[in-house]
């Protein structure tokens, strides 16, 4: 369910109209006209492009209120910036794993690297 | 969308409109020793994998136009195969690779790796990942949620208690 709305936020965000919605939301909630005046495109194109992060979960819509103002849910983008945070994680394990072998190479000091390394199937253990 | 913490050094960037992926690290060696670490098939395989699996090396050509190939191995069990090209092989600066998992043969990514050196026998890396799709390359993201964390962490405390 997670990962479902992590790709639907990606997605949103894949297109540029969108993404400056967004950054627009991020300042102030505005209505759905005030978010087309700087676009030469229709209410209905914003509207469309609306309902796209409404479904993944970015922006909400006040339904009852007059004006209607869209407004940025930002609790999808903590979870995206979680997610990314894993992945991040589990980049740096790998690179301390690396941290600890390029430190164990400088007390054995290896032969020169200039040598094209070789390897065929069973050497490895 | 950024990922970084001050306390540690890898940097992620995930383009919300270009299927890639930036990973960004600094190392306490020169280029000449990062780089034989990825490209040496013993050193290589010493750091690629988590701890809980042996990365057993079975073709590794790491030359221009070379090719290589790899497993991941869990209590004596094959549990992932890896296979690509070396397409290019520039010692010190950068190394260009194909990257395809097994179990997904009509996935490839290109990975482009550079290495540039920092002074003071520092060394930053660039790894550049493009894959095919912006899907493919949040399942990819995606793929680091579960893994990693717990042993991860072991492997931090052990560090930190050895230092």
């Amino acid at each position: 369910m997670t990962q479902d709305t992590l790709s639907r936020a990606f997605a949103a965000l894949a297109d540029p109209t969108r993404r400056d919605i967004v950054a627009r939301l991020a300042v102030s909630d505005a209505t759905v006209g005030e978010l087309a005046a700087p676009y030469r495109i229709s209410l209905q194109a914003v509207s469309k492009h609306l309902r796209v992060l409404a479904d993944a979960g970015l922006v909400t819509q006040t339904r009852r209120a007059q004006r209607r103002p869209c407004h940025l849910d930002a609790e999808v983008f903590d979870l995206m910036t979680a997610w990314i945070e894993r992945y991040r994680r589990q980049a740096e394990e790998r690179y301390r794993r690396l941290d600890a072998v390029l430190a164990e190479m400088d007390e054995a000091g290896h032969p020169d690297p200039h040598t094209p390394s070789t390897h065929e199937q069973g050497a490895a253990s | 969308m950024t990922s970084t913490n001050s306390t540690r050094q890898t940097t992620i960037e995930s383009d919300p409109s270009v299927p890639t992926i930036t990973i960004v690290r600094d190392f306490d060696a020169p280029p000449e020793r990062v780089f034989r670490a990825w490209v040496d098939p013993e050193l290589f395989a010493r750091w690629i994998g988590p701890r809980s699996i042996d990365t057993r090396i079975d073709h590794w050509d790491a030359r221009t136009g070379g090719s290589w190939r790899y497993a991941a191995v869990r209590d004596g069990q094959q549990i992932a195969a890896f296979y690509g090209s070396f397409h290019e092989v520039r010692p010190f600066e950068r190394l260009v690779q194909t990257f395809t998992y097994t179990d997904v043969p009509d996935g490839v990514s290109l990975e482009t790796m550079t290495f540039t050196d920092l002074g003071g026998g520092r060394t930053r890396t660039v790894a550049l990942s493009v894959v095919e799709s912006l899907e493919i390359r949040d399942m990819i993201l995606a793929s680091g949620m579960d893994t990693g964390v717990i042993e991860g962490y072991q492997k931090l405390d052990e560090l930190l208690a050895s230092s």
